[in-house]
């Protein structure tokens, strides 16, 4: 009786509390990524002849970037997953949860990039992993590019 | 030392390959950071000590990968890739590699 009791109160704190968190961290997700809107991140690393996306020029340097983020679902949702896993199908929980996290792990990726005065990010790889016991990481990296100043600051993920 | 994600470096020739430079670094969670992990799973949301320890992680393979292209006599890493892996509960690895060159 009292497991059920203890079951039940996580199952609605994880109803209540996840489902305000997605909706304020989703919120925070379109206003972050308007803000980003003019740093375009293209997948290319190479062009269809070989050559690199970024053109030969000496006035500009590049620098490699990175965002992650390690999440996990709430109760109620991991619950219902569990539930679903039974009868398969689309496991919705799950999509907004990996959704979120390559977004954020994008945004965090082009916000080192503006901090660093990038223009633009190419060849953007997309990887995650899931850890047992701790929860699923998204890390999104890619190579920043800028036109070169006259005083450089330190460079960032090797630092 | 020069690291990127693309074959090249703008306004720059590639004038040595040195081959495959590799850099790992596997960690594993904190017991005490694992209390607000259990938590966060009732909650849902981001796990931010495990957002840093991945980060960290990440950082090592690259500093790992860096030495080895350094230890080569190299300048510049290009065609940088990370990937990852579980390798047992709680603990992850990280590895980076690519392509350790002389620039010009």
């Amino acid at each position: 009786m009292a497991n059920l009791v203890i079951f039940l109160t996580l199952l609605t704190l994880g109803f209540f509390f996840g489902r305000y968190r997605e909706k304020r961290h989703y919120e925070e997700i379109r206003r972050r990524e308007a803000a980003l809107l003019m740093m375009p991140v293209r997948v290319e690393a190479e062009m269809e002849d070989g050559s690199s996306p970024v053109p030969d020029d000496a006035s500009l340097e590049t620098q490699i970037v990175s965002g992650n983020v390690v999440v996990a679902n709430d109760y109620f949702k991991t619950f219902v997953a569990a539930v679903k896993t039974i009868f398969g199908g689309r496991l919705t929980s799950y999509e907004s949860l990996l959704d979120r996290a390559r977004r954020e792990a994008m945004l965090r990726m082009k916000e080192e990039a503006k901090g660093w005065g990038a223009t633009e990010i190419y060849g953007a790889r997309l990887e995650s992993t899931f850890i047992e016991k701790l929860g699923l990481e998204v890390m999104a990296y890619g190579t920043a590019v800028r036109p070169i100043r006259a005083k450089a600051e330190a460079p960032l993920l090797t630092s | 030392m020069t690291l990127t994600t693309l074959p090249t470096v703008p306004g720059k020739a590639i004038r040595t390959h040195f081959g495959i430079v590799t850099g790992s670094s596997v960690r594993a969670k904190h017991f005490g950071k694992d209390i607000f992990a259990g938590i966060k799973n009732i909650f849902g949301g981001e796990l931010k000590a495990y957002t840093e320890l991945m980060d960290e992680t990440r950082r090592e393979a690259l500093k790992r990968m860096v030495m080895q292209a350094q230890e080569a006599g190299a300048n510049a890493v290009v065609g940088i890739r990370f990937g990852s892996s579980d390798v047992a509960q709680g603990a992850a690895e990280i590895f980076a590699y690519g392509t350790a060159v002389i620039l010009e």
